[in-house]
C-alpha cells in the first residue's frame, strides 16, 4: 500500500511538479540520513555540485572502533564507475570486470588515483557519523553523480586473536556484493533499500591481525548507503577489533 | 449420558484385532497403527510404546513407523503407564461384575522392552474399585506426576457417575496411605485419603501441566461405534489437581464443561484417550486414538499431533501434509529461496517503472495496467531454470514475489523413517529435483538431485499456530541437532534450537 502511495505520488509529481518537488525533496535529503530520504528517493536530484558529506568526515585517529551496534566506521571509498543494472547477473558480470589494477587484492591509501576507462577515479577515506556510509553524499561532495554507479569500498579490521564462527552482516542501498580477505561471501541484488543485517554471510574466521573486507555497492537512482558489521556465534554484534586505513594499523 | 456396554468395547477390541491383519496405508501414522483406548507413549531403551484396551501393545522405533509389540500379562480396558524412576507402572482396568462394577490394578517393570533384561512384569495389586453402585465407574486410568510436588495422582472414571482423582505412592505406585493414631484408643491405623470427584459425563481422563495450571483433558461423546462415534476431548484447568477444573467459559467439568481439544476432521472420526508426549526442548505432542479412520476402512488407529500453546490452552497442532510451499521466515518474513536470479512473473516489465505514464487502471496500459490481459500463468520452472547454474546452489532469503526458486515441494521421503507424528520429508525446488541439504559446516545448500542420504531428510513440526520448526535428520560432522534459522533478514543457516524469538520459526504457506 505505501509502494502504492508513493507510485501514486510520483504519477502526480511527473505529471504537474516534479521540477518543484524535485528541488524541496533534495533539499531535505540533504538534512536527513539516507535512510529518511528513501522515501521519495525517485525525486531527489543527484545533480554533480559539489557540497560537503553532512555525514561523513575525514578520520582524524590513527584507529577506529566498531559503533555500539559494531557497525564499522571507517571505510576506504573510490568515486563512483558507471553501472546500470541491479539484476543479480548483470550486477555479478559489473562487479567481475577489470576496472583497475589489483582491484581484488589492492589495499588504496587515501588520495590514490587509478583510472577507469578514461577517467581518473579517487580513493578516499572517510568516517561516518552514523551506522551507514551515506553514498549519495559522498558522490556529491566529489561532484558526481550517484545514479547507476558502483562503488568500491575497502575497510581493514584488525582483530586481537583469531575469531571463528562470526558472519558478515551488511545492508546495502541497492546492489552489493562483499569479500572478506578475498572470499567472495555476500551478494545480494536488486533495487533495495539499506536494511540492517539484510545479507548475511556464512560462518567464518577473522584471522588475527588484519582482515580486509572490500564491498561494490550498485545503485540505481535515487539516494545510496550501506551499513556493515560482523556478528558473533550468537548473533551479537562483534566488538573489540579495530579499523585502520592500512594492514599496517595506520 | 453415553453408557459403552463391556461387551461393545470387546466387539471393538475385536475388531482392532482383525485390522492388525490389514496392510494399512499410511495417513495418520505409518506401518500397524490398530488401537483403542491408548495408554500415554513411553519412550524405553530408545523405542516408543503404547498399550491399548485388550494389552494391544503396540512399538516404534522411530514414532512414525508402528508395528506389534509384546503383550503384557495383565491386559484389560484402556491402560495407562508413567515412568517414575527405574519403574515402569502400568494401570490396567477391568468390569469383572460388569460396568459400573469395575477395578484398576497395577503392573510394574523395570523396562517395557522385552530384550531388556529388566523387562518383567511385576504384580502390584488393586489400586481403586468401584462397587456397581456409587456414582462411578473404575476404568480408564490417568496417572499423572505432578513435576512442582513430586506427588502423583490417578484419575479415573466413565460415564457412570464421576472422573475421580486419588492420589498415589511416588515410591511404590500404589495408593498413598496416611497412619492416624485414635485419639482415645491411641491405636494407629493406615488408611488412604479419599477421592475427589472432579468431573463428569466424560471418560478416559488425563492430567497434565504447564505454567501454573493444572489441565484436565478428558473424552466426552460415544465411543466405539466407528465412524458413528462422537468422541471428542475436551478440557478444563484448576490451580490445584483436585479441581476446580473450569473451561474457558468458566463452566466446571463436574458440571459437564469442557473446552475442546480436537475432535474429528477430516476423514478421521472420533477423538479420544488424549497422552502427553512431552520430547523436550519445548516439542510437545500429543497422543489419541480416531475411533475410525475413513482411510483404513474405518479403523481405530493411533496417531500423534503437535500439542501447541495458546492464551494458557493447549491447541492441538497439524502434522505438515504434503504440498508445494512458500517457505518464509517469521522473523523477516522473507521466502527461502535458491540463490539465482528471479524473473518476474510474466516477465521483465520493458523501460523502467519510475517516472513512466501512471497506467489507465486494471485492464489498461501503463505501470498500473499489469499486461492488460486475464490472468498470468505460473512461472514454468523448466524454462526459468535453465539459467540457474547446474551445480549445488546457496539459499537466501527474499522478498516473495511467486517466482519458482522461492517455491519447494514438500513430500514424505520414501522409506525414510520419521518421528513422532510424521515421516521425514525431502524439500526440492519444486518442478525439480534440486534438493535443500544441510551442509558439514551447518549451512544450507541445493543440491542438483535428491539422494535420500540423512543431510536431505528434514523433520518439520509445528511448534506454535502457524508456524514450524525445520530441521535436518543430521547435519555432516554435527554433535547434535540443528534447526533452520534465519540470521539477519537475508540469510539462513542450521542453529541449535532455541524457541524463543522468532529466527527458528518458519510459515508454510500456500504459494
Amino acid at each position: 500500500m505505501n509502494a502504492l502511495r508513493k507510485h501514486r505520488t510520483l504519477a502526480l509529481a511527473a505529471v504537474a511538479f516534479l521540477p518543484v518537488l524535485a528541488i524541496a525533496e533534495s533539499a531535505a535529503a540533504d538534512q536527513a540520513p539516507a535512510s529518511q530520504a528513501q522515501g521519495n528517493r525517485t525525486l531527489m536530484s543527484s545533480a554533480p555540485t559539489s557540497i560537503p558529506a553532512p555525514t561523513l568526515r575525514k578520520p582524524a585517529t590513527p584507529q577506529a572502533s566498531p559503533d555500539a551496534e559494531g557497525f564499522i566506521p571507517r571505510w576506504l571509498l573510490l568515486e563512483p564507475i558507471p553501472a546500470p543494472l541491479l539484476t543479480q547477473n548483470a550486477v555479478q558480470e559489473e562487479v567481475h570486470k577489470d576496472y583497475f589494477p589489483d582491484q581484488f587484492t589492492v589495499i588504496p591509501r587515501d588520495g590514490d588515483q587509478v583510472t577507469v576507462g578514461n577517467k581518473e577515479l579517487t580513493w578516499h577515506a572517510v568516517d561516518t557519523k552514523l551506522y551507514n556510509v551515506n553514498l549519495f553524499h559522498f558522490a556529491r561532495e566529489h561532484g558526481m553523480s550517484a545514479e547507476n554507479v558502483l562503488f568500491w569500498a575497502v575497510a581493514i579490521v584488525n582483530c586481537p586473536k583469531e575469531t571463528p564462527n562470526v558472519r558478515l552482516a551488511i545492508g546495502s542501498n541497492s546492489a552489493s556484493v562483499w569479500w572478506v580477505n578475498g572470499e567472495e561471501l555476500i551478494g545480494i541484488y536488486g533495487d533495495r533499500q539499506t536494511i540492517v543485517d539484510d545479507g548475511v554471510s556464512k560462518r567464518i574466521t577473522l584471522k588475527r591481525g588484519p582482515n580486509v573486507i572490500r564491498a561494490a555497492v550498485i545503485n540505481g537512482g535515487g539516494a545510496t548507503d550501506f551499513c556493515a558489521r560482523f556478528l558473533d556465534e550468537g548473533g551479537k554484534p562483534l566488538k573489540g577489533y579495530t579499523v585502520t586505513l592500512s594492514a599496517g594499523g595506520r | 449420558m453415553e453408557m459403552k456396554p463391556l461387551d461393545e468395547r470387546l466387539m471393538r477390541l475385536a475388531l482392532v484385532v482383525i485390522a492388525f491383519a490389514m496392510a494399512l496405508p499410511a495417513s495418520a501414522l505409518d506401518g500397524q497403527v490398530g488401537i483403542h483406548d491408548p495408554s500415554t507413549i513411553m519412550v524405553s531403551n530408545g523405542k516408543f510404546y503404547v498399550y491399548g484396551t485388550g494389552g494391544t501393545p503396540l512399538v516404534s522405533d522411530d514414532g512414525w513407523t508402528w508395528r506389534a509389540g509384546t503383550r503384557p500379562p495383565r491386559a484389560g480396558l484402556a491402560p495407562d503407564v508413567i515412568h517414575i524412576g527405574d519403574r515402569y507402572y502400568m494401570y490396567v482396568a477391568s468390569n469383572p461384575g460388569g460396568q459400573p462394577h469395575a477395578a484398576i490394578n497395577m503392573i510394574w517393570s523395570k523396562s517395557l522392552d522385552p530384550g531388556s533384561p529388566g523387562y518383567k512384569w511385576e504384580e502390584g495389586g488393586l489400586v481403586v474399585s468401584t462397587n456397581g453402585i456409587e456414582d462411578a465407574n473404575g476404568i480408564d486410568p490417568g496417572v499423572f506426576l505432578d513435576p512442582t510436588t513430586g506427588r502423583l495422582w490417578l484419575t479415573y472414571g466413565s460415564y457412570f457417575g464421576y472422573i475421580r482423582i486419588v492420589e498415589l505412592d511416588p515410591k511404590t505406585g500404589m495408593r498413598l496411605m496416611k497412619k492416624a493414631t485414635d485419639p482415645k484408643t491411641g491405636k494407629i491405623t493406615t488408611s488412604s485419603p479419599g477421592f475427589t470427584n472432579i468431573a463428569i459425563n466424560c471418560e478416559a481422563s488425563d492430567m497434565i501441566y504447564h505454567d501454573g495450571w493444572y489441565y484436565l483433558l478428558a473424552t466426552h461423546g460415544s465411543c466405539c461405534r466407528g465412524a458413528d462415534s462422537g468422541y471428542n476431548i475436551r478440557m478444563g484447568r484448576s490451580r490445584k489437581p483436585t479441581g476446580p477444573f473450569l473451561d474457558n467459559m468458566g463452566l466446571d467439568m463436574i458440571q459437564g464443561g469442557g473446552k475442546q481439544l480436537i475432535g474429528s476432521g477430516g476423514r478421521l472420526i472420533g477423538a479420544g484417550h488424549f497422552g502427553l508426549l512431552d520430547l523436550g526442548d519445548g516439542i510437545m505432542k500429543f497422543s489419541l486414538h480416531w475411533e475410525a479412520d475413513l482411510d483404513r476402512g474405518g479403523a481405530s488407529v493411533l496417531d500423534i499431533r503437535p500439542l501447541l500453546w495458546k492464551d494458557g490452552w493447549p491447541v492441538a497442532g497439524e502434522n505438515l501434509k504434503e504440498g508445494t510451499y512458500e517457505i518464509e521466515s517469521a522473523r523477516s518474513n522473507n521466502a527461502l529461496e535458491l540463490a539465482v536470479e528471479g524473473v518476474p512473473v510474466g516477465g521483465r516489465r520493458s523501460g523502467r517503472g519510475r517516472g513512466a505514464t501512471p497506467g489507465r487502471g486494471p485492464g489498461g496500459r501503463g505501470i498500473f495496467g499489469g499486461t492488460g490481459g486475464g490472468p498470468i500463468p505460473p512461472q514454468d520452472v523448466a524454462e526459468v531454470s535453465r539459467n540457474w547454474p547446474a551445480g549445488n546452489i546457496t539459499t537466501r532469503l527474499s522478498n516473495y514475489l511467486c517466482q519458482a526458486q522461492q517455491k519447494w515441494a514438500i513430500a514424505p521421503a520414501p522409506n525414510a523413517g520419521g518421528y513422532p507424528g510424521s515421516p521425514y520429508f525431502k524439500i526440492t525446488v519444486a518442478g525439480t529435483d534440486r534438493a535443500l541439504a544441510a551442509t558439514a559446516d551447518a549451512e544450507l545448500v541445493v543440491l542438483p538431485a535428491f539422494t535420500g542420504a540423512p543431510e536431505q531428510l528434514w523433520r518439520i513440526e509445528q511448534v506454535a499456530e502457524g508456524t514450524y520448526r525445520i530441521m535436518p535428520k543430521a547435519v555432516p560432522g554435527s554433535k547434535g541437532p540443528l534447526v533452520l534459522s534465519a540470521v539477519g533478514s537475508g540469510f539462513a543457516t542450521l542453529a541449535k534450537w532455541d524457541p524463543a524469538g522468532d529466527k527458528q520459526h518458519w510459515l508454510l504457506k500456500t504459494p
